[in-house]
């Protein structure tokens, strides 16, 4: 039967539309920020744009050097990591290997949850809870690069864990069972071949949650304080301005150049992004190799 | 029988919530013997198997009564798991290496029980993958995914990781049922090979690999033991009607 029902054939073109449209909207966000971005980097020049310290776009003559927003970007993505990966990854061991039935049945409908809270709720819960913490048991006004770290480290747990947990779990369970044969205990056959044999999945999920650290921006505005800091005096308890900070904060009252160099911060961070999914790419096919 | 008693089955009785896998068996396994279990898909011999190692554990509603004794203890009741099953290693039905180099597969046991020094684990994977007769196959890419092997390698392959913790009994779960012909022998002339340090309980569908490496041979039906004797008379002389009907192929 070769016959075709009206439906499918209507249906057919639908979903290539639909294919196209994603397709094209990457594409136009990749022609927009470049053909935008670019020439702001290079009538800026690439290296002082890059490297330069001083963001003073307003001054005569202005300057625009990121340096110390790309330094924040990373600090701030890097602390996320250190605070949020072990705690995702241990929730995820817990949730695959440990969890009775009964008491998943609460947590993974929360970390789902923890996943589809927008992230001006995430800035508020950080202001009112976290900055404050921070401000009386660390030190200084509290809103910091360790505030943010706080907040985007909760932020990626639910990436980290949900996939974690489901690379976790496609596991070969005769791998457990080999090491539970060879006298191994249940924690030391979890941690040592289980946990192991899910490592690309594990991986995936800490890149992913890299990607979604570095590129959030109204939790990090509401709570790092915004200050464009020279990098020596970039510290854990000082405000600090990220890339989509400086461009969330800026672009409402920019013009001309000015606004084409908050485009170039995106470029930016797009080409960080870009970066990370190649490393993905790059995981995956090993995996699949 | 001369050599000791290593197992001892006494009245085991094992569920599976409601539902009564094992009815009353008893049988006693000879040390550096070959024991055979057979029987039809679902008559409770791999679960009589499990049982010796006690990885009936982790299964959810598993409960069982009766007592089995290896060397005279209860190993239910007075002994630890984990201990146990250093003692009484295990081969599983599918290949089941470790998704890690073939070196770090044999190493992974001797590592679990404490042996840091590199010399001494050189030692126990050279000694382990001799015994399983695949060091000359396999010396020259021991760091290459074990994943690599063909299956019967990796049978094989799991056979020196369970040896590899030196356990003194070795329980095989139709270890080839996955494999060819040819693979399917070379196991054979391996488990025959090892017998004279180890304990074997083989569980396998396949009558002729029953008569061709085991000492003795337990028939089992419907979770009980029909018949359990030397193989020779078992398949040449059966003493119960439905022993003889399994093996002159009438059901099953």
């Amino acid at each position: 039967m070769n016959h075709k029902t009206f439906s499918e054939r209507l249906m057919e073109p639908l979903f290539l539309l639909s294919a196209a449209v994603s397709i094209a909207s990457v594409v136009m966000i990749c022609v927009f920020l470049f053909a935008s971005g670019l020439p702001a980097i290079a009538e800026i020049g690439p290296f002082e744009f890059l490297f330069g310290q001083r963001w003073k776009p307003v001054d005569v003559p202005p300057s625009f050097g990121i340096l110390s927003m790309i330094v924040g970007t990373l600090y701030v993505t890097g602390g996320a990591i250190v605070l949020g990966v072990p705690v995702g990854i241990l929730c995820a061991i817990f949730c695959a290997c440990f969890c009775p039935k009964k008491l998943h049945k609460v947590i993974g409908p929360a970390v789902g949850l923890l996943a589809g809270i927008p992230s001006i709720i995430y800035g508020f819960f950080g202001m009112q809870l976290v900055v404050p913490f921070v401000r009386t048991h660390f030190g200084g006004n509290g809103f910091s690069i360790l505030s943010a770290a706080i907040i985007l480290g909760i932020m990626i747990l639910p990436t980290i864990i949900s996939i974690s947990e489901s690379s976790l779990r496609a596991v070969d369970p005769s791998y457990l069972e080999a090491a539970l044969g060879l006298g191994a205990t249940y924690e030391e056959a979890v941690f040592r071949v289980v946990l192991p044999a899910a490592k690309s999945g594990v991986l995936t999920s800490i890149i992913l949650g890299i990607g979604r650290a570095a590129g959030e921006t109204m939790a990090v505005v509401m709570v790092a304080g915004g200050a464009v800091m020279p990098l020596d005096k970039i510290e854990l308890l000082k405000p600090i301005r990220t890339l989509t900070a400086n461009i969330v904060t800026e672009m409402s009252y920019s013009s001309g150049l000015h606004t084409d160099a908050l485009i170039a911060t995106g470029v930016v961070l797009f080409a960080f992004i870009i970066l990370l999914n190649l490393l993905l790419g790059v995981l995956r096919a090993k995996k699949e190799g | 029988m001369s050599e000791p008693i290593k197992f001892s089955i006494q009245d085991v009785n094992l569920y599976y919530g409601d539902f009564q896998a094992l009815h009353h068996i008893s049988l006693d396994v000879p040390q550096n013997s070959i024991t055979a279990f057979i029987g039809p898909s679902g008559c409770g011999k791999s679960t009589m198997l499990k049982s010796l190692n006690r990885m009936n554990d982790l299964v959810e509603g598993c409960r069982i009564e009766g007592d089995i004794l290896l060397d005279g203890v209860d190993v239910y009741r007075q002994m630890d798991a984990v201990e146990l099953r250093r003692r009484v290693g295990m081969v599983f039905q599918k290949p089941n290496p470790f998704p890690m180099s073939i070196y770090d597969n044999i190493a992974y046991g001797p590592r679990t029980h404490g042996v840091k020094s590199r010399s001494q684990l050189d030692e126990i994977v050279e000694e382990s993958l001799r015994a399983a007769a695949m060091w000359d196959e396999v010396k020259d890419r021991l760091k290459k995914s074990a994943l690599g092997l063909s299956g019967g390698q990796q049978q094989r392959l799991c056979i020196a990781r369970a040896l590899s913790v030196k356990p003194e009994v070795l329980l095989m779960d139709e270890p080839t049922s996955a494999l060819d012909p040819i693979s399917t022998m070379k196991i054979e002339d391996l488990v025959l090979e090892i017998k004279k340090k180890y304990t074997i309980i083989i569980v396998t569908h396949n009558m002729q690999q029953a008569t061709r490496i085991s000492d003795r041979t337990a028939f089992f039906l419907h979770g009980e033991v029909v018949e359990y004797d030397d193989t020779a008379n078992l398949f040449s002389m059966p003493k119960d009607k439905r022993t003889e009907d399994y093996i002159t192929g009438r059901f099953g």
